[in-house]
């Protein structure tokens, strides 16, 4: 809530305009039963025609001081609001952005989501809510008691003293439904889980017939969504039959004691009306805070939500270089004794050290879960190792600002991200890059399937690019990766959905049109790091061999025996 | 149900607008159809829904007699200090008692009935929804966006429900309580009926007038926020590779802009929504002054009592506010209106087409597969397959080979009856795969695909999915022959770990690993894999191909891979390019041939040397 209040604070005083405006408008509202008690008991007995046409004429006015004060401050309310909710969610999306791979890792990328959109949309929810009903429902009760406080004291002591009671049954209401109506949430979820799952696995679950299985999976968590939608409901509905079985029993109690004070000359019947207007006022005054409370505890949970991100600590900060540290001849990229590990329980790279030169390429092959993409996350520094350094042209990467790092590299990840648009548009990806350069890359990364498509380079890829095939996707993602001639060129495992064929071209490619670009490829197939200048062979974290492809043949059994099964009996095929 | 709805609602209105072209397409639908059908889900539940009336009238009438009475208490006190007539009183008070007590137990049993009632219908919706998302052809989810599905068989079903939970309760109640409020008004002083002439005119106009301003402009505000919803989702799932290209700052330029459309169509929408609050208060305390002052008028005239004047003042009270709210219920109907459509739009989509009523189970298959004359297309006029012939004897080894994008998974699609061949015919063990019943037909095959799929669950459920009886030895048996069983040993709950959503701990190499187990567990004599092991790596590889060799014996094998030198091996090698069947035959023939495998073949020696 205090991270709140640093937006707020900006429209303090718009915001206190709001609320003296509202209850300016609130309070005339309230003048109306007291003119019309005015009317008849005084003015209606005494048959004083003029009288009684000034005082309704007193409730229009008020009527009509009501309707412009309650517009106007409804309007100040959602400006000020809609101010405030676009504040956060900007300095929101920023620090989303410059969350770390590890942080995002922590807080996934639904939570986050979620936050951005439906959080911030409670918290705009609670902003005009509370600044529209949060006076006038407190006003209305306040005011409702005070006047009929007033005019009759013993007749308002009977109503205040139930209020009570409904206060109590709301209370033990929320208490019991609140926790159920979580229950009811993590049930849904339940059912998204297995409509995704059925969804994603359609073709698995035809190809073994498991649609009746899975249709009695739905029916069960469907069932329970309805019992714990029943059990919930059944709870919540309480509130409104009692409250108003609670106040109409005072209003009859009002009736009753009202009669043995006109009885005994102490009020006029007229007082008994007014208070049964009040009564309507302060049941509806009751109900409104109900609303405002649940309100203000759902905005402030998600406020708080959005609070725990923006104050997430930065990390990956840059670190001011140390005078002298470059020495002598350096290498483009160089890992020295680099140790990392995800979860701080095991290793995942243990001390690395190698070192590559411009225009040379580093090729690493391995098992699943052997590090090979850890790597890759280190040198984009994506995440910080735990020892050593990682050095570019002899600085530490932690020394080097932000944007100049990032403009040395050109990226693809496995599985990486498209975006709707054009294919031009994921070609340059945010960037200026002229329509010539776009082309190139293209031609580069053998993406010769553009010009096949209706309208080429402006043909729309929709979402997750689902209309292109995997090779299709990877080739456009190898053309971004291109498109700013990065000094450095990323590639994890980015071409494994292209052939043999298209593979091979597209590394001559790279050898004849980006000769001074550095290349880091991972990858499961000898042949594509054939021509890599050092190879790394990867188990379990570490090196278990190094060297080009001649090398590595002769010293090391692991990739030799990949090079055969990959490679085929090439003696016996020619 | 706050909670639920808010968030239902922020869903619901990405649902909404996540761009039109990529949704499946609600048909417009006329309203009146639509309205028959969702009564044929109230239908199903006759008995509670007679019952839900009666609540309501009875309830309703409760109420209403409240002022009633509390006006003739009215009229015996007012006969002046001393002269109270305390047996009316009295006597009125007990029955208000007595009504008000049976109406909120009325009340409260009614929103029980009426719970149970759309808890019934939503179950049904969901459940007729699901059953026929489990019939649809597979080609239905490569069109469709898994979270369009999502958010209508959960958000759009709970808005119709609560439509019809809330809204018609509201709409029964608000038709008695007008028409009780009204005859009670003309039963006492008809004369002051007549203000409602002008007062009632008014508020109609004025809400139609409001709904027609606000709804475009609420439409706007779903579009934006869907808008900015769409966008965060997407920038955030790529928040890496913009990190990576260092692309925040543009992003988040887009983003503003987004950002200051969603908020300025939300002022907007909520500074003209909110006028309907504070006008409606207007028009029910202008009818209450022109009551006032005239009731006052009559009675000062001696044509109605005091208390008369109490009730006529409660009635008119309770008479306007229903007719109030008809602008709400109106627009939170259009919603529904817009959610059933989508509801039904799905339970509608066309399933795959039944199985034929003589249709034969197949059993013990032998494995003898033969596609003749075969057409296939999956959009007309552009043909993918013509006229293919093709002969797998049993235990023979056929393999897919082509370039990327050559549609090697339509064989697949077309084998396992994804998909219907156009013209032609299918055999396994001579039956045309049309006259079996595709259940027969798909478990007659085990499949690897290239995409994973494992659901929430333990690692033996996963395995153990395609054969529910299977044991623990079987299972074990199945890990050990897919290399996954010493990885699932050494698991801190083994065969019992929970493989949640995000799959935590588990690598893309490792789920491959497990399909594969799951598929060694299957008996069935026909194998599919689908560049299925492209994922694990080529040591792993290495022994799964050994274990696959043992498992592939006596089965009919059919292989997409790219790798030439597993697919040597092949009995018949099917050469696919740009979506036709180019050549057929063994390797030796087709290098013969020298015609695009060969080429093929010799691209890799040229990448390799």
């Amino acid at each position: 809530m205090k991270q709140l209040w640093k937006y707020i604070r900006p429209h303090r005083f718009f915001i206190l305009a709001t609320l003296v405006i509202k209850f300016l408008g609130t309070y005339v509202e309230l003048m109306i039963p007291d003119l019309m008690e005015t009317i008849i008991d005084e003015k209606a007995p005494a048959g004083d025609m003029t009288q009684i046409y000034l005082y309704g004429g007193g409730m229009l006015l008020c009527a009509v001081c009501a309707l412009v004060g309650n517009i106007v401050a409804n309007r100040m309310s959602a400006v000020s609001s809609g101010k405030i909710t676009r504040a956060i969610r900007h300095d929101l999306f920023v620090k989303l952005q410059s969350l770390s791979a590890r942080q995002m890792d922590r807080l996934t990328v639904p939570s986050a989501e979620s936050r951005l959109t439906s959080d911030t949309y409670n918290i705009n929810q609670m902003l005009t809510r509370i600044q529209r009903m949060g006076i006038r429902a407190p006003i209305l009760l306040i005011g409702g008691i005070i006047m009929t406080l007033q005019m009759d004291a013993a007749l308002a002591l009977v109503f205040i003293g139930l209020l009570p009671i409904i206060g109590v049954v709301v209370y033990f209401v929320t208490k019991y439904s609140v926790p159920m109506h979580m229950r009811q949430q993590t049930v849904l979820d339940k059912v998204v889980r297995v409509v995704q799952e059925n969804i994603t696995g359609i073709r698995v679950i035809k190809a073994l017939s498991k649609s009746d299985h899975e249709k009695a999976r739905f029916h069960a968590v469907n069932e329970e969504l309805a019992q714990t939608g029943l059990k919930a409901g059944m709870i919540t509905s309480v509130t409104n039959p009692v409250s108003t079985m609670v106040l109409n029993l005072g209003l009859t109690l009002v009736v009753v004691v009202g009669a043995f004070r006109v009885n005994s000359g102490e009020i006029q019947p007229g007082v008994i009306i007014a208070f049964l207007q009040y009564f309507t006022m302060i049941l509806n005054a009751m109900l409104g805070i109900t609303r405002i409370f649940v309100m203000w505890s759902k905005g402030a949970a998600s406020a708080d939500r959005v609070a725990d991100v923006l104050e997430l600590p930065e990390d990956l900060a840059v670190v001011p270089a140390e005078e002298g540290e470059r020495s002598g001849k350096a290498a483009h990229i160089e890992f020295r004794n680099v140790s990392f590990s995800y979860t701080g329980v095991g290793m995942d790279i243990e001390n690395l050290s190698f070192r590559l030169e411009h225009g040379q390429t580093l090729g690493i092959l391995g098992p699943t879960g052997s590090g090979k993409t850890t790597i890759l996350n280190l040198l984009l520094r994506l995440y910080d190792p735990d020892a050593g350094q990682v050095l570019l042209d002899g600085q530490d990467i932690r020394t080097i600002p932000y944007e100049q790092l990032r403009e040395k590299f050109g990226i693809v990840f496995q599985n990486d991200f498209i975006t709707e648009g054009t294919i031009a548009h994921n070609i340059r990806f945010f960037r200026d890059i002229d329509d010539a350069t776009v082309y190139a890359a293209a031609d580069a990364a053998q993406a010769e399937f553009i010009a096949e498509k209706e309208g080429g380079m402006d043909a729309e890829v929709v979402v997750r690019g689902n209309n292109l095939s995997g090779g299709q996707k990877q080739r456009l993602l190898i053309a971004r990766a291109l498109a700013a001639n990065p000094e450095i060129l990323v590639l994890d495992d980015a071409s494994s959905a292209l052939d043999y064929q298209t593979d091979s071209r597209l590394r001559r490619a790279l050898r004849e049109n980006y000769r001074n670009t550095t290349t880091v490829l991972v990858t499961q197939r000898v042949s594509s790091l054939r021509h890599a200048d050092l190879i790394l062979v990867l188990d379990d974290g570490r090196v278990s061999g190094a060297g080009d492809h001649a090398h590595l043949m002769q010293t090391c059994e692991e990739y030799r025996s990949i090079a055969q099964t990959q490679m085929g009996d090439r003696r016996e095929g020619a | 149900m706050a909670n639920v709805n808010m968030i239902g609602g922020g869903r619901y209105a990405r649902g909404e607008g996540s761009g039109d072209n990529r949704r499946f397409e609600a048909k417009k639908i006329d309203v009146r159809a639509l309205l028959v059908r969702l009564w044929k889900y109230l239908g199903r539940n006759r008995l509670l829904l007679v019952l839900a009336l009666f609540l309501s009238v009875t309830s309703s009438l409760l109420v209403l007699y409240g002022p009633k009475l509390s006006g003739e208490a009215i009229n015996a006190i007012d006969l002046g200090a001393g002269k109270v007539d305390f047996d009316t009183v009295f006597r009125c008070a007990i029955l208000m008692v007595i009504f008000y007590i049976c109406s909120s137990a009325l009340t409260y049993l009614l929103h029980a009935v009426m719970l149970r009632l759309s808890r019934s219908v939503t179950k049904q919706m969901r459940h007729d929804v699901f059953e026929n998302l489990t019939a649809l052809p597979v080609g239905y989810f490569d069109r469709f966006q898994t979270g369009d599905i999502i958010s209508t068989i959960t958000y759009d079903v709970d808005t119709v429900n609560q439509s019809i939970s809330a809204d018609l309760l509201q709409i029964l109640q608000s038709i008695v309580t007008v028409t009780v409020s009204f005859i009670m008004m003309l039963t006492i002083a008809p004369r002051l009926v007549l203000i409602f002439v002008f007062t009632i005119p008014v508020t109609f106009l004025f809400t139609r007038w409001m709904t027609k301003r606000v709804r475009p402009l609420f439409r706007t505000r779903s579009a934006r926020l869907g808008e900015l919803n769409g966008f965060v989702e997407e920038m955030l799932s790529g928040q890496k590779t913009i990190r990576a290209y260092g692309r925040e700052k543009v992003v988040l330029e887009r983003f503003d802009a987004k950002n200051n459309a969603a908020v300025e169509a939300y002022t907007t929408a909520e500074a003209n929504g909110t006028l309907t609050g504070p006008s409606v208060n207007f028009i029910n305390n202008l009818s209450l002054a022109l009551v006032c002052v005239f009731s006052s008028v009559l009675l000062v005239q001696g044509k109605i009592r005091l208390g008369d004047l109490s009730s006529f003042v409660q009635y008119s009270r309770k008479f306007s506010g229903p007719i109030n709210e008809v602008a709400n219920i109106i627009s939170e109907l259009q919603s529904a209106i817009a959610a059933a459509e989508r509801v039904f739009a799905l339970i509608d989509a066309k399933p795959e087409p039944a199985d034929a009523p003589d249709a034969l189970v197949l059993e013990s298959v032998e494995g003898d597969v033969e596609l003749k004359d075969v057409d296939f297309s999956y959009v007309r006029e552009q043909p993918i397959i013509q006229d293919l012939d093709l002969h797998a004897q049993p235990g023979s080894l056929t393999a897919i080979v082509g370039p990327t994008g050559a549609g090697k998974t339509t064989i697949i699609n077309l084998l396992m009856r994804f998909y219907d061949v156009d013209a032609g015919g299918i055999y396994v063990d001579g039956n045309e795969i049309r006259s079996v019943t595709r259940s027969s037909l798909r478990k007659a095959y085990s499949m690897v695909l290239q995409e994973t799929w494992l659901f929430h669950g333990t690692i033996f459920e996963n395995i153990a999915y395609g054969k529910p009886d299977a044991t623990m030895e079987e299972v074990i048996a199945a890990a050990k022959a897919a290399h996954i069983h010493s990885y699932i040993t050494r698991l801190p709950q083994g065969y019992n770990t929970l493989l949640s959503d995000n799959g935590t701990s588990i690598s893309k190499g490792q789920k491959q690993l497990l399909t594969i187990a799951r598929a060694m567990l299957l008996d069935a004599h026909m194998l599919i894999l689908d560049e299925a092991t492209s994922n694990v790596d080529t040591r792993t590889e290495q022994r799964i191909q050994a274990a696959m060799r043992t498992l592939m014996q006596n089965k009919t094998c059919f292989v997409i891979a790219h790798r030439l030198s597993t697919i040597r091996s092949a009995d018949n090698i099917l050469v696919l390019d740009q979506g036709q069947v180019v050549e057929q035959g063994t390797h030796e023939s087709l290098m013969a041939q020298k015609g695009f495998y060969c080429r093929l073949y010799e691209s890799q020696f040229d990448a390799v040397s």
